[in-house]
């Protein structure tokens, strides 16, 4: 239909006389092409003396001189080393037991070298703590490659010599020391008995010295509470294997809280065993990662919950407190209620609430039920930080009552909220020297920025847990002219010696009894045996408090309950800080590794922003939209709290979120020393007040829009049962697997039969030999997503920036989907797609499937690693026109990158869309300004895979150097490999035991055991891929009791 | 055969002259023999196998020069041959019991004491001592040895010539003959009354003309021409990047002749990793050290060096100069035998260079294998400059694969594929591509 609106873009426009607007109408160019500016005059163009003949010559001439220099071989020299160590072999990697204990992140770990070079972290399997290595832990030796590293001491911005910064620190600890002001130490949580002794040392030496401890995100009101139970500020741990029920109020203990390291415990219990697994109900207000896997999630505000923890304390003891939460809530809480009277000692309680009232109803609660999965008897030291102290700290500078202020791991410039004070106070310390990796916010404003060790370059110890002891030993000389803070001390306590030897020595008399230290080191850990054993608290504590609620505090937990049952919203909308799995604390905000990773729950990349639910959207007109490019985009907000007002924060619409409640990830906003593109979200540390975690905010929609790189657009399943299969645990106990595990049926001969009997293809006879499978199970994964920057390590895996990532161009071999669901469950949204009938109408597609996109307000969510499905039929191979994918006869699906010719048939005709094309040169290439392109960033590159090039397609390999590795090994033994031994990337990084590697032709093999579970189902089997990578269905515990 | 019979006249001559030299030395040595009364030639053998990693006759190393050690402690420190035993047999005690000399020795080598050795019998150290008072013969035999050489060269020279020159009479004689017989055909003609001339113009068209006028052989030769000359562009593009016979000249003129040829050593010795790295490993210098710090020069087989290697510049000096080069590089200091700390790394040339798309693992091949190192690297005990032999291109390993047998004997790791494997395929023997060594994906990650 034409129509005769005339349509004006502005009022000019409308004046018929206007002679601009006439000339530009006619005009391509507002601005006139000076043609005549090269080519006018005629005199010029004939006197040159190149003309176009000429000019074809030398185009000739070039490119024959090109092409026959390309002709010529690059002379290429091999340096070998003047004395090689003994260790050493080119081309063998070695390992080392290392421990990481940055302040935020405590694991015990193996480190992959070669030829000297940390190039992979992995998990130490005998370590009984922390021994999985998260995401952040997984990319932490790419930090160590930074090219942003401070690379020597420097004074007010100017390199300088160590010499000197011991010279005038140390005149001015002794002139201090004379005059009984202040020395202060702000400093990281160690948990280490070596640094907490050398501190002792130097405070003895030098007087007047406050040590203060300062956690970025604070887990202070659970310290405090701690301690004023038990004595100790230590942090309760947690062990969730060992639960049957667990009841979380705002705990995402399988991310961050309170040092994190608990999702393998948790997974175990998770699997379903002789018809049993454990129940996990949530009540938060972010849709978190724990909410996510959670049987059961209840949204609820902050406030809300507090209500809920008092109240379900005294349901447990028989009495009811008053305030009001939502009916569903009530309920939530009467089901919790039941459920851990049922199983008791089997139950567990946690809450992530940054309050002090909360944090003791939940100790009480778990004393009182005699939790197996609680232990208070051998806490956790990871975090140690005192708000109270810091204040103080703050406090005496603004005073002028510090003399010097030596800081270390901590960069209160950026993470403070009370930055400003902290400024005003530095400005009055008479020498301050802060101890970091990088150039920040803090080195700016010291006098001294001293260029510290990273991790892998350091000696340290550290006591994870009470009697769990872990080392930290270097894995590669000091790659600069840098110095950990310990040995500086022992400098500046004018001692020779090394902090290696005080370590030693700290451990030989405190530590190891008479234990052998080199086995200690070799190991990584140390259990001690000793006074301070760890036995099975468990049972004690639940002999010696009875279930009646008698405990000994009991007068401070009634109280603390009324006053949570009292809590009250500060009136707008309540914010919950929260940290992103993928970037913490932000202290490794310059590790590209850890920008590119997805959120898990958001499957955005290089961004924070504020989290919405969809009815607080709507009302503030807050929205998300697909760009015509595919990216997604999001409205701007201004949130201010208390006055402190960030504009321009990104809002994304969160299914899940608690309404009333809105969610922002600290870690991101770094400015300072950081490469541009790293300089992304926005800094929520100043709305971070009194380190609560939860703020009442006001916000409102801010002009323009914000362009995200998210991975994954489609949010819901959409009743494709073919590529989550879920179920409850009811169901799967009482019925036969072929009802919940259904195979599809496909249509042959006019016959409906079972998918898996058709097939196209002649079968390769695969039953000689290794033939590698990969299970996957779907309970077990949390998404905490360590796999994915572990098969980045592993395979080098590009970077390929914020930009392309929006294109979705993103390289990751692995990714792990995120599938919310339109109804209850997965079922209900299969059910209901298999109720469509007809088009339009109640019951038609047309309008159903509109309905299926929209994630519910509490949707049911759902994990799934997908890598390359190493398919025995795949569609991939027998579309490349050249061959360059193929199969092997181990069952992976091999890539010969020089083969490809970038047609990319394969991706297009891959139905489970894991392979990756490579849009541009991603290495040596400064438009790429990540780690690929700089000698630093180059060393984490793994040198038995090949760096793509350009123009080629690639994808998961199934990991084929470790395979081929593994085998050789054995060859070279002459030995039969046990299983086990074969393993990839991401099988290694998942501590929860989620993704399990294997031969199945060894029939004696774990892989080979779970191929023939009940559970077990192929993705999209009905396509007829037989792939080599198989899922398990999930099952959910979510029968109400 | 040139070069062999060379060499066998070349070393009968040597042979000979040594045996009389010999017969002449003995008689030197029966004369001192009757101060030193021990069997040099035992003594020798003694020496090399127990003292000469520590000890040069003529020069200091880790311990001092031993020529003539037993007159010059007589003479300096008036020191006889009993102290000499006790302290071969036991220098530790020696020094222990306080002897001044003892100490001062001691105390000049680094505080180093000599490994005792009391095995050795007092009749073995006097063989020693015999063979340290005789003066090293060696370098009178070289010179005479080059001497003899450059005569018997010359020879066999003369009757290569000789050869030639026959071949060219030969040839002039059939060439003689040939023309003597087409003299006689044309005078048969003319006698039987043929005209020559008339013959000849009545061929018609000109070959060329007959050619160029024939489309369909045209046509063929065209299209033989085009197929042939994509057969050689193609080969010519094919060798781009090929560097098979890549000669490039080192910093540290390296022979592998001299090494892994005439002295034998095996090169898993030097080149280790290949046992167990993806790598074979360039030494690094502190291996060759552990031979170097005593063999501080060449001294050449005993025939000395050949016409080619002299012609080449080989010489004794040429190869001492080079070990001096490594002691630079390594920052070894002859004089103290000490090392200086300043060391340089030696950039070698890249000889075999595998694209980066190639993943090759040297301890498959070596130790699984069990494959010899010349099948791909060639004769190198016979290159005194290291080159690449093979061609290293995809189906040079492709080939090998298909032809190779995998080593499966007493290899726990092949027993149950290779019974099942060996069925299917109904062989005895399984191929390397039998066993999966031709997918993609096995060189190609």
């Amino acid at each position: 239909m034409a129509s005769n609106k005339k349509y004006w873009k502005n009022e000019a426009e409308l004046n018929p006389n206007d002679s601009i607007v006439e000339a530009l109408r006619q005009n391509e160019f507002v601005e006139e092409i000076p043609v005549d500016e090269f080519l006018g005059n005629k005199e010029n163009l004939s006197s040159t003396n190149t003309n176009r003949r000429d000019f074809l010559k030398y185009v000739g001439f070039s490119t024959a001189a090109a092409s026959l220099a390309a002709c010529e071989g690059p002379v290429r020299k091999s340096i070998p080393y003047v004395v090689q160590p003994e260790r050493i072999i080119p081309g063998v990697a070695n390992y080392y037991a290392t421990t990481i204990a940055n302040g935020f992140d405590f694991a015990s770990v193996l480190v992959k070298t070669r030829e000297g070079r940390p190039i992979k972290i992995e998990n130490n399997t005998d370590a009984k703590v922390n021994g999985g290595a998260n995401a952040r832990v997984q990319g932490s030796v790419l930090s160590l490659y930074d090219s942003t590293r401070l690379q020597g001491p420097m004074k007010a911005g100017e390199p300088v010599e160590w010499t000197a910064l011991d010279t005038e620190v140390k005149a001015k600890l002794n002139t201090l020391k004379a005059s009984g002001k202040q020395i202060a130490l702000l400093t990281q949580t160690y948990a280490s008995p070596s640094t907490a002794k050398l501190i002792a040392e130097f405070k003895e030496m030098y007087g007047a010295v406050n040590h203060v401890v300062y956690d970025a995100i604070s887990e202070d009101a659970a310290l405090t509470a701690f301690e004023a139970r038990y004595g100790d500020r230590a942090l309760a741990d947690y062990d969730f294997e060992k639960a049957e029920v667990i009841v979380s109020f705002g705990a995402d203990f399988l991310a961050d809280w309170q040092g994190g390291g608990y999702d393998s415990g948790y997974s175990r219990g998770r699997v379903p065993k002789n018809g049993k697994m454990s129940k996990h109900v949530q009540f938060e207000a972010n849709m978190s990662l724990s909410g996510a896997n959670a049987d059961k999630r209840v949204p609820l505000t902050p406030m809300q919950q507090k209500i809920a923890l008092a109240k379900l304390y005294a349901k447990l003891n028989g009495s009811s407190v008053g305030g009001e939460i939502p009916e569903y809530a009530e309920q939530a809480i009467d089901g919790v209620v039941g459920e851990i009277n049922k199983n008791k000692s089997a139950a567990v309680v946690v809450t992530g609430l940054q309050d002090v009232d909360a944090q003791a109803v939940v100790l009480a609660i778990n004393e009182m039920l005699g939790s197996r999965a609680f232990d208070a008897k051998a806490p956790k030291y990871v975090r140690q930080g005192s708000v109270k102290d810091l204040n103080a700290l703050v406090v005496d500078m603004k005073a002028g009552r510090v003399g010097a202020l030596i800081m270390d791991g901590v960069n209160p410039m950026y993470t403070l909220p009370n930055a400003v004070d902290f400024e005003e106070g530095l400005g009055k310390v008479d020498l301050s020297v802060t101890f970091s990796g990088n150039w920040n916010e803090t080195t700016e404003l010291t006098d001294y920025a001293a260029a510290a060790n990273h991790y892998l370059e350091s000696w340290g110890d550290t006591e994870i847990k009470k009697g769990h002891f872990s080392l930290i030993q270097p894995t590669i000389k000091e790659l600069f002219d840098t110095r950990q803070f310990q040995s500086a001390l022992l400098k500046w306590m004018d001692s020779d010696k090394s902090y290696y030897d005080y370590i030693k020595e700290t451990w030989s008399t405190d530590v190891l009894a008479e234990n052998d230290w080199n086995n200690a080191l070799h190991d990584g850990v140390y259990v001690s045996t000793g006074s301070n054993a760890v036995g099975e608290i468990v049972e004690a504590v639940a002999s010696a408090v009875g279930l009646d609620g008698g405990d000994t505090s009991g007068m401070d937990v009634s109280s603390a309950v009324k006053k949570l049952s009292n809590a009250v919203s500060g009136g707008g909308l309540e914010l919950t800080l929260y940290s992103k799995v993928g970037m913490g604390d932000g202290q490794q905000a310059g590790n590209p590794w850890l920008q590119e990773f997805p959120d898990p729950i958001s499957r955005v990349s290089w961004d924070n922003y504020v989290t919405v639910s969809k009815a607080d959207a709507t009302r503030l007109e807050l929205i998300n939209e697909h760009a015509a490019n595919g990216g997604l985009d999001g409205s701007y907000a201004k949130l201010t709290v208390n006055g402190v007002t960030l504009d321009q924060v990104p809002v994304l619409i969160q299914p899940g979120q608690a309404p009333g409640s809105i969610g922002l990830a600290l870690g991101y906003g770094r400015k300072v020393g950081m490469k541009s593109e790293m300089q992304t979200g926005v800094n929520a540390y100043p709305l971070y007040q009194g380190f609560n975690n939860v703020q009442s905010v006001t916000i409102e929609k801010a002009a323009g829009m914000h362009e995200f790189a998210c991975m994954q657009l489609h949010n819901t399943l959409m009743g494709r049962g073919d590529i989550i299969k879920e179920t409850t645990l009811e169901i799967f106990n009482t019925k036969d697997h072929a009802e919940w595990n259904k195979v599809p049926m496909v249509s042959l001969n006019h016959q409906e039969v079972e998918a898996t009997t058709v097939d196209l293809w002649d079968s390769f006879d695969r039953s000689i030999g290794h033939h590698f499978n990969m299970s996957i199970d779907l309970n077990a994964c949390t998404g905490c997503g360590a796999c994915v920057v572990a098969c980045s390590a592993e395979n080098n895996v590009p970077v390929v920036g914020k930009e392309e990532v929006r294109r979705s161009r993103d390289m990751h071999w692995l990714r792990i989907d995120r599938y919310y669901s339109s109804e209850d469950s997965f079922e209900g949204d299969n059910t209901k797609k298999d109720e469509f009938s007809g088009l339009s109408g109640e019951k038609g597609s047309l309008g159903g499937f509109g309905e299926l996109e929209h994630p519910a307000i509490n949707p049911q969510v759902a994990f799934q690693p997908v890598m390359c499905q190493h398919c025995n039929h795949a569609p991939c191979e027998t579309v490349c026109p050249v061959a360059a994918t193929s199969h092997g006869r181990q069952g992976q699906n091999q890539m010969a990158y020089n083969r490809c010719v970038g047609t990319r048939y394969c991706a297009n005709n891959c139905p489970y869309k894991v392979r990756r094309f490579n849009w541009f040169l991603y290495n040596n290439n400064d438009e790429f300004d990540f780690h690929m392109n700089n000698d630093l960033g180059k060393m984490v590159i793994n040198p038995d895979v090949t760096v793509r090039s350009r123009g080629v397609i690639e994808k998961c390999s199934m990991c084929i150097q470790k395979t081929q590795k593994t085998i050789l090994d054995a060859k070279r033994d002459g030995r039969v490999i046990k299983d086990g031994e074969f393993q990839t990337a991401c099988s290694m990084a998942c501590s929860n035991g989620a993704i399990i590697f294997g031969d199945v032709n060894d029939k004696e093999s774990k892989v080979a055991e779970l191929k023939e579970s009940d559970r077990m189902y192929h993705l999209l089997e009905h396509v007829g891929t037989k792939p080599n990578v198989f899922y398990h269905v999930k099952v959910r515990n979510n029968n109400e009791a | 055969m040139k070069k062999v019979t060379y060499r066998n006249q070349f070393s009968r001559v040597l042979g000979v002259s040594l045996v009389v030299f010999l017969l002449f030395s003995v008689s030197i040595f029966a004369q001192d023999g009757a101060v030193a009364s021990g069997d040099p030639a035992k003594g020798k053998a003694l020496f090399n196998q127990n003292c000469a990693a520590c000890h040069a006759l003529n020069r200091k190393m880790t311990g001092p020069a031993l020529a003539n050690v037993e007159s010059r402690l007589n003479a300096d420190e008036g020191l006889d041959r009993e102290w000499i035993y006790a302290w071969v047999k036991n220098s530790p005690g020696v020094i222990k019991s306080g002897d001044d000399y003892a100490n001062k020795v001691f105390s000049e080598y680094n505080q180093a004491p000599m490994t005792p050795f009391p095995t050795l019998s007092n009749d073995d150290i006097d063989n020693i001592l015999a063979y340290t008072a005789a003066p090293p013969p060696e370098p009178v035999v070289a010179s005479a040895a080059v001497a003899e050489g450059g005569g018997s060269g010359s020879s066999s020279g003369i009757s290569n010539e000789m050869i030639l020159g026959a071949l060219v009479i030969i040839l002039g004689l059939l060439v003689m003959m040939l023309v003597l017989v087409q003299g006689t055909l044309k005078r048969i003609a003319v006698a039987n009354g043929l005209d020559l001339e008339k013959a000849k113009s009545e061929r018609g068209l000109p070959l060329w003309k007959a050619f160029a006028q024939n489309q369909f052989l045209v046509l063929v030769t065209v299209v033989f021409l085009l197929l042939s000359g994509a057969y050689f562009v193609y080969g010519w593009m094919m060798q781009v990047g090929v560097d098979q016979g890549y000669e490039p000249i080192q910093e540290i003129h390296y022979s592998h002749k001299v090494h892994a040829g005439d002295n034998k050593i095996d090169c898993k010795y030097c080149h280790s990793s290949a046992r167990v790295s993806k790598t074979s490993g360039i030494p690094s210098l502190n291996v060759c050290m552990n031979c170097h710090k005593s063999i501080y020069e060449y001294k050449g087989n005993p025939e000395g060096p050949s016409q080619e290697d002299l012609a080449n510049g080989y010489t004794n000096e040429f190869y001492t100069g080079e070990i001096k080069k490594l002691y630079k590089a390594v920052g070894w200091d002859e004089d103290n035998q000490s090392y200086t700390g300043e060391s340089k790394p030696v950039e070698w040339v890249r000889i075999h260079n595998l694209p980066d798309l190639v993943y090759f693992n040297h301890s498959q091949h070596v130790s699984v294998a069990g494959i010899e190192c010349q099948t791909c690297h060639g004769p190198v005990e016979e290159m005194e400059i290291m080159s690449q032999f093979a061609p290293l291109t995809m189906g040079w390993c492709i080939n090998c694969h298909r032809e190779t047998n995998v080593k499966v004997e007493d290899n726990e790791y092949y027993a149950k594929i290779h019974e099942e494997l060996s069925k299917k395929y109904g062989v005895e023997e399984l191929t390397a591509a039998q066993m999966g060594g031709l997918e993609c994906g096995k060189c190609h990650y």
